[in-house]
């Protein structure tokens, strides 16, 4: 846990939310979130399937809209405004638990696109960007293929790349690994991982409970739309307080 | 674990040759064996095709080949072949022009269409094959305004302000699309019109007699020229209109949503003559009775209305194929609606709608020929009309529709020919 000492958290705040509830129609799926994540904070957020995990995440970029309480990114009031919707979402990087890349454009142009369109970016500039990035995720002979010849773990270490060439400041993480192999999984938790001892701010919904060990520093454990239990890692699997997180953990790390 | 003790050990120590195949499996008679000739019911058949296509062949063959390709009417043909049974291809080459242009195109006036179709291919090209360079798209936009002046003739001023409204047009919506994609695109049609209502006002006081070429009036195109015409046009205009509804019906906005749901739903359930028949006669009483929009122009809007909503359905099914990750990868990155549609969306999405839209494509390019029944005199209508019963050539039926049906064949088999070409071209999923 050496790792875990060097990344700093600092107190700069960068996302709030305040009793925030949400529903699909009739059916209450968010309920009284209130949660507060400081600038360079790496959160996991786990629980069983259908508690909500992914719509909260998908709240903060406003993939999902939500019909009370309020939702603060950098400073910026998520509201129905499309200004301040298109400005947090060039802020936010987002990956998906399939990936999400554009098929009929190659690697590089998916890392481009963004960068060029939103960001105004020169052509030039945005591919040496692009190519930065995907040294870094470690694909940069990928580049001039398209999405549809790489393997699963590959494309996920696209759509991180993808999403880092627009240099956001908070990163979501939506099951990221559940679509692939397991050999897979590991080279895409290594690149995040790394993202994460760079102090970039993230929030990973995910069920590797090894990754949440290694990186996070505060694991948040839902159910029913609730945020039932949070706490730093080592307290959370060590010496969990609520009876529904003892039985979601002892289902998931009993075998 | 097993008895292993039946596995011998070995290792090979000289490379097997590479040898020729058997003469059985390889060259024509394996492709014979395997194509023609692979089950008993197989070999049947091939016969059977064999003989039919023998049949259909030693009917026409003959009769193409034999056939007179000069003479100056039926009873003088009939009187060179001589009681034998031939085809009597002089009707084309007397009568090619009419087939071509229509009997009242006036004749020392011909280059002009010629030229227009010429530059049509030019301004095709960097559409169809966008390898090409992209420069080459100033031709194309040109083109609609070059064509039309070139075929109509008449003042110059009038294409030139048509193009200006077009360009005033694009001004205002690149101006306000940042803002929000409606507001630039009815913002810039709306521009354009008023830009045309106002500089038509305003132009015949002061009509430019300078550059006007003799005009030729629309009731005097005709043949095949006059299909080319309706298909080009109408198939350009009606896919970006195809388009439009298709994302308007997929809108959040109630209004423009049901707007384009009765549009689209109407003009489906309404045959295309009965829309042809209202452009000709009825349209007339809901305009005042001064006004006179052209037929060609009154014509065109309707078969343009009518396969934009057809295309329109076929788009919004490539729209529905597409997984909703991508409008969703999409806006996380932060791109506006008009650039998610543009840049992710539309391109994935006409992909997929392509077998379609050519379909629609070929079909409207085929229906043109209704415009025979509103006395548009168009290849069809020209061959029904004033060839069939003119007194030379009344009862040559065979050569004269089989002219037609080759001319429209190499033309939809051309664009089938493209589309598949695009498809493969465009298939980067390696599925």
């Amino acid at each position: 846990m050496s790792e875990q000492t060097q990344m700093q958290v600092s107190d700069e705040i960068a996302i709030t939310i305040q009793s925030m509830n949400k529903w699909y129609g009739a059916f209450h799926v968010l309920r009284d979130i209130n949660l507060t994540v400081n600038r360079g904070e790496r959160i996991v957020i786990c629980g069983p399937s259908g508690s909500g995990k992914s719509t909260l995440i998908r709240c903060i970029n406003a993939l999902e809209e939500h019909q009370q309480g309020s939702i603060e990114v950098d400073g910026t009031l998520l509201s129905s405004d499309l200004k301040n919707v298109d400005k947090i979402r060039s802020e936010v990087g987002m990956c998906f638990q399939h990936f999400n890349l554009f098929p009929h454009l190659t690697i590089l142009e998916n890392c481009t696109l963004a960068p060029i369109w939103v960001r105004k970016t020169p052509r030039k500039e945005a591919e040496e960007t692009a190519m930065h990035f995907l040294e870094k995720v470690k694909i940069p002979e990928q580049a001039d293929k398209y999405p549809g010849q790489l393997s699963g773990g590959q494309q996920q270490r696209v759509a991180i790349a993808r999403s880092l060439c627009m240099r956001p400041r908070i990163m979501l993480f939506d099951e990221p690994t559940s679509a692939l192999d397991p050999e897979m999984i590991k080279e895409v938790l290594d690149t995040m991982i790394e993202l994460a001892e760079e102090g970039m701010t993230m929030l990973c919904v995910t069920h590797e409970m090894g990754f949440a060990r290694q990186v996070a520093n505060r694991v948040i454990f839902m159910d029913a739309g609730q945020i039932v239990e949070q706490n730093e890692p080592e307290e959370f699997f060590n010496n969990p307080k609520s009876d529904r997180t003892k039985l979601f953990l002892s289902q998931i790390l009993g075998h | 674990m097993s008895d292993n003790s039946h596995l011998a050990a070995f290792v090979r120590t000289e490379e097997a040759p590479s040898l020729p195949p058997p003469s059985s499996a390889a060259g024509p008679i394996k492709w014979m064996r395997d194509n023609l000739f692979a089950t008993p019911a197989n070999a049947v058949l091939t016969i059977v095709a064999v003989l039919v296509i023998y049949k259909v062949l030693s009917g026409i063959l003959p009769w193409m080949l034999a056939g007179v390709w000069d003479s100056p009417s039926l009873a003088a043909c009939r009187e060179i072949l001589d009681g034998k049974s031939a085809a009597c291809f002089a009707v084309l080459t007397e009568r090619w022009n009419q087939l071509i242009f229509g009997f009242k195109y006036p004749v020392d006036l011909y280059w002009r269409p010629a030229i227009v179709l010429i530059l049509f291919f030019a301004a095709a090209a960097p559409v169809l094959f966008f390898d090409l360079p992209r420069k080459l798209l100033v031709i194309t936009a040109l083109f609609p305004f070059i064509a039309y002046w070139l075929i109509w003739g008449g003042s110059v001023s009038t294409p030139i302000l048509a193009f200006a409204g077009v360009v005033v047009g694009y001004l205002v919506y690149s101006r306000f699309v940042a803002q929000n994609f409606a507001i630039g695109f009815f913002g810039g049609v709306a521009a354009a019109l008023i830009f045309w209502g106002i500089g038509g006002a305003v132009l015949p006081d002061s009509t430019i007699a300078e550059g006007a070429m003799r005009s030729v009036p629309s009731r005097d195109l005709g043949g095949f020229m006059l299909n080319m015409m309706l298909g080009v046009t109408c198939v350009s205009l009606s896919v970006p209109i195809g388009i439009a509804l298709a994302l308007g019906r997929q809108s959040s906005m109630p209004l423009i949503k049901y707007v384009c749901v009765v549009f689209i739903e109407f003009v489906r359930g309404v045959p295309l003559i009965t829309l042809l028949f209202v452009a000709s006669v009825m349209l007339a009483y809901f305009f005042p009775p001064d006004a006179t929009v052209d037929l060609f122009l009154r014509v065109v809007i309707m078969i343009t209305l009518f396969s934009a909503a057809y295309i329109a359905e076929v788009i919004r099914g490539g729209l529905a194929a597409l997984p909703t990750g991508q409008y969703e990868a999409a806006d996380s990155l932060g791109l506006d609606y008009a650039q998610a549609m543009r840049l992710i969306i539309l391109p994935q999405a006409l992909k997929i709608s392509i077998p379609g839209i050519v379909n629609v494509a070929v079909g409207l390019f085929k229906d043109t020929t209704l415009v025979s029944v509103i006395s548009m005199f168009d290849l069809v209508g020209m061959i029904r009309g004033p060839i069939l019963a003119s007194a030379e050539w009344n009862g040559v039926y065979w050569e004269l529709f089989g002219c037609a049906a080759l001319l429209f064949f190499v033309v939809c088999y051309g664009i089938s020919q493209y589309s598949q070409w695009l498809e493969r071209r465009l298939a980067t999923d390696h599925r």
